[in-house]
């Protein structure tokens, strides 16, 4: 496997604020590659190295083997711009064109409006397409080029569940077609959909690099309430990673499994009252992966 | 892709961007051949001597060059400064200088446009003449002239929001036009506002495309003081486009 493109300690200044730390990472051809992350974790500074917009403050960024700075480095990279971005006077044939003729050999327009489910709207301007019409746009001019490396950067915020799949199903088929993939989101659930190996990042920081598999067993946490006078006991139950406790004396425990978590404290013999189940956030499974990083460190 | 061929493509889409808004296109044509209809046309001592009338069709010309160069650049920049797409043009395979130059060109062509009407109404309704030679040459000097509003206008688009270059440009138009000699001729000014308006990069333009098109003394402030502008301009525009990098995210 080729590498497209790879960041190596990396890191990453605005000011007083550090949004990415020794960052390194590969990217090789034919993956999907997930990065996770809550808003302000580093993920679009990231993309933002790798497409040559930026330059680290340390460390080497590489897209091809030479600079993302380079234009010519950037003739195998598509990514999208934000769906608010395009620009509200040029029709949706136009903008298509326009982009694909900065690449050798691009798709036809026609073939990429089918895909993408834009065929009726060719001559429409984009200022009057719906939010979900513009993703389809915005996600479409990444692969007009015929792409090695693409980058999407949270192509299916703000859509609903049905334009999400459809999307979903584009971005899978370029992929078999032969793309190398690299998407950011913050829903886990479009992660597990489209990736194969998961980069989870918070703080600037890569906290996990591995299969979809492994990270999701890792951050597919759920959280288990209740009040308890023997909070120490419990927290020592076979399956609790974290457990914190909130001002009205309420504590949370946090498990992968909470069914086996619940029998092993009914047998315990411990009181509690106020028993409370659900699914932990993404933002809450990502404090656990930090706070596990700060233990082995 | 050569750098001639993206630069050609980001002109035409450019413009056909610009064009979609056809009252802007009019605003931008419009604006300097009513200037030369009211402030000019009516006085018939301008507008009946040849000299005079030449002259000022030669100032509404700057004029004109000068306020499409300060909109286009310090407005369009500061515009797309603030909206995402820029950035995503910047990750396609085309180097910057094709983007400048294509900015350069559309802009260009539009002022060259907004000539057209000047000549007609000048050659129609004033006594002002000039052989095909001695427009060629004065369209030649404008282009040179021009270079001064378009480096302010691009320092004006680095250095301010959308709504702050509006205000800004406009106040410097008028002030520039006004003292450069553009609307009403330095022959009818005070002495101490012409010594202030020798210093003027509008003054400078002005003089240098009468030059141009009737000939007779350049005076070496004009073009010294051109060639200065340019600098320290320039200068100017490639330290505000430096310091812009990264900055909406502090």
């Amino acid at each position: 496997m080729a590498t497209l493109a790879s960041l190596a300690n990396v890191t990453r200044r605005f000011g007083d604020v550090t949004a990415l730390y020794d960052v390194s990472l590969d990217i090789r051809s034919g993956q999907i590659v997930g990065l996770l992350g809550p808003n302000g974790a580093g993920k679009s500074t990231l993309l933002s190295l790798v497409q040559g917009l930026r330059r680290p403050t340390t460390g080497t960024v590489e897209l091809f083997g030479g600079s993302p700075q380079n234009a010519r480095n950037r003739t195998r990279l598509g990514s999208t711009p934000q769906a608010t971005a395009l620009p509200e006077t040029l029709r949706v044939g136009e903008v298509l064109e326009f982009v694909g003729a900065h690449f050798e050999n691009p798709v036809p327009v026609g073939a990429m409006l089918d895909e993408f489910g834009l065929g009726e709207l060719a001559r429409k301007q984009t200022g009057a397409l719906s939010g979900g019409q513009k993703r389809r746009l915005s996600v479409a001019l990444a692969f007009v080029g015929r792409p090695e490396l693409v980058l999407l950067d949270e192509p299916t915020t703000g859509l609903d569940v049905d334009a999400r799949r459809v999307l979903w199903e584009a971005i899978r088929a370029q992929q078999h077609a032969g793309a190398t993939i690299v998407i950011t989101s913050h829903y886990l659930e479009e992660i597990e959909a489209l990736a194969e190996r998961v980069v989870v990042i918070d703080g600037g920081r890569v906290l996990e690099d591995d299969s979809l598999g492994a990270v999701l067993a890792r951050v597919n946490l759920r959280q288990v309430t209740l009040r308890s006078p023997q909070i120490g006991r419990v927290a020592q139950l076979p399956g609790v990673v974290r457990h914190s406790t909130d001002a009205s004396g309420a504590t949370t425990f946090y498990a992968q499994d909470s069914d086996a978590l619940i029998v092993a404290l009914v047998r315990s013999g411990v009181p509690f009252e106020n028993l409370a189940v659900r699914g932990a956030t993404l933002e809450e499974a990502f404090l656990t992966l930090t706070d596990d990083r700060m233990e082995r460190a | 892709m050569s750098v001639a061929r993206l630069t050609l493509l980001h002109t035409k889409y450019s413009l056909l961007e610009t064009l979609r808004v056809p009252i802007a296109v009019i605003g931008t044509i419009v604006f300097p051949a009513l200037a030369l209809l009211f402030f000019v046309v009516p006085q018939q001592s301008v507008a009946g001597d040849e000299e005079f009338a030449t002259q000022a069709v030669a100032s509404m010309a700057v004029f004109s060059v000068m306020v499409g160069s300060l909109f286009s650049f310090g407005l369009g920049i500061a515009e797309n400064r603030e909206k995402p797409w820029d950035p995503y043009l910047r990750t396609l395979p085309a180097p910057g200088i094709a983007r400048v130059l294509a900015h350069v060109l559309s802009t260009g062509l539009m002022a060259v446009v907004a000539l057209v009407p000047l000549v007609v109404i000048g050659a129609l309704l004033t006594a002002a003449r000039a052989t095909p030679l001695e427009l060629l040459t004065g369209l030649f000097a404008i282009v040179v002239a021009g270079l001064p509003f378009m480096l302010l206008g691009i320092c004006i688009g680095y250095a301010f929001s959308t709504k702050a270059a509006i205000a800004v440009i406009q106040i410097l138009f008028f002030t520039l036009a006004f003292a450069g000699g553009l609307f009403l001729p330095p022959l009818l000014f005070p002495d101490w506002l012409n010594a202030i308006s020798q210093f003027l990069p509008s003054r400078q333009a002005r003089d240098f495309v009468i030059w141009a098109v009737q000939g007779g003394e350049l005076e070496p402030l004009t073009w010294l003081g051109l060639v200065g502008w340019i600098a320290l301009l320039l200068a100017g525009a490639l330290l505000l486009f430096r310091r812009d990098e990264g900055r909406r995210f502090r």
